[in-house]
């Protein structure tokens, strides 16, 4: 999951080195922190979160296989 | 995605192409060959004799981009998949994927697809100038949804012709729409044309004036 993430969001940015992804994993969620530069946020976010709720789409689908559920928080 | 090119000499044109790809590693539908300079026998093989030259560049491949970042997403997502079908016909790149995890891959009303989709195209084209267009498809689940729309359209445009009535379709998305309008556009008795706003926005079918 954290994989995932990180990938797209470097993938995305650019500032690759500057995207952090931490995971927290709980018994029945999973919830993953986003930090990317000030300058990166609209990447990650797009217009009208775009961006962003298609990276929760996937990471939704992706916890699916474990039965989880799953949060990303993108942060500054 | 840089361009890569060499230059090479050799007696003849065919020869000098033999030797470039040779050298690249690659076969002739790879590479796109340009003739700098003919070859000339000369005079009696002696006098003025000039070898042929010519430039090979290996041809751009957006669907082998595609393709990787493709692969990235779907193995980080942990999905049983194997990638059936890539086409390119310069305009748009199509990959069709098959596997266990297919209903997964799509989700509730293509909603997982679509997000794949525009994922991978974000990031093939972030490096690129000129955007490509990417249609990732499972099982042909697009194809066939697009031949099921085709045959509505057709279904629908034959009942304003006989009750010279205006039909109102659903909503649909853009990519839908097109195709409504593709399938109809070359019918000398019906028009179409889109109403209302998204996500609300019908495609009516009319008499043609």
């Amino acid at each position: 999951m954290k994989t995932l993430v990180e990938y797209i969001a470097r993938s995305l940015v650019d500032n690759p080195d500057a995207v952090q992804v931490t995971e927290i994993e709980g018994e029945r969620s999973i919830i993953i922190e986003l930090r990317v530069a000030p300058d990166d946020m609209g990447k990650v976010i797009g217009k009208q979160g775009k961006i962003a709720k298609s990276i929760r789409t996937l990471t939704k689908a992706t916890a699916a296989k474990e039965g989880k559920r799953v949060v990303v928080e993108i942060l500054r | 995605m840089e361009a890569h090119a060499i230059e090479k000499r050799g007696k003849s044109v065919d020869e000098a192409i033999k030797a470039a790809l040779d050298e690249l590693g690659c076969e002739i539908d790879d590479v796109i060959i340009e003739i700098v300079e003919e070859p000339n026998r000369g005079i009696l093989g002696i006098v003025g004799k000039k070898p042929a030259i010519i430039k090979v560049t290996l041809r751009e491949k957006p669907e082998e981009d595609v393709k990787e970042v493709l692969v990235e997403l779907l193995d980080k997502m942990k999905i049983d998949y194997k990638i059936e079908r890539v086409e390119w016909d310069k305009e748009k790149v199509r990959i069709n994927i098959i596997g266990k995890d297919m209903g997964l891959v799509i989700g509730r009303k293509g909603e997982t697809l679509n997000a794949l989709q525009y994922m991978t195209s974000l990031i093939v084209n972030k490096k690129r100038e000129e955007k490509l267009r990417i249609v990732l498809d499972v099982e042909d689940y697009r194809r066939k949804k697009e031949k099921s729309l085709e045959k509505l359209a057709i279904k629908l445009s034959d009942k304003v012709k006989t009750t010279h009535k205006n039909v109102v379709m659903r909503p649909m998305s853009p990519q839908e729409r097109r195709i409504i309008h593709t399938v109809l556009q070359g019918d000398p008795q019906v028009t179409t044309y889109s109403t209302g706003d998204e996500p609300n926005r019908k495609v009516v079918i009319t008499m043609k004036k």
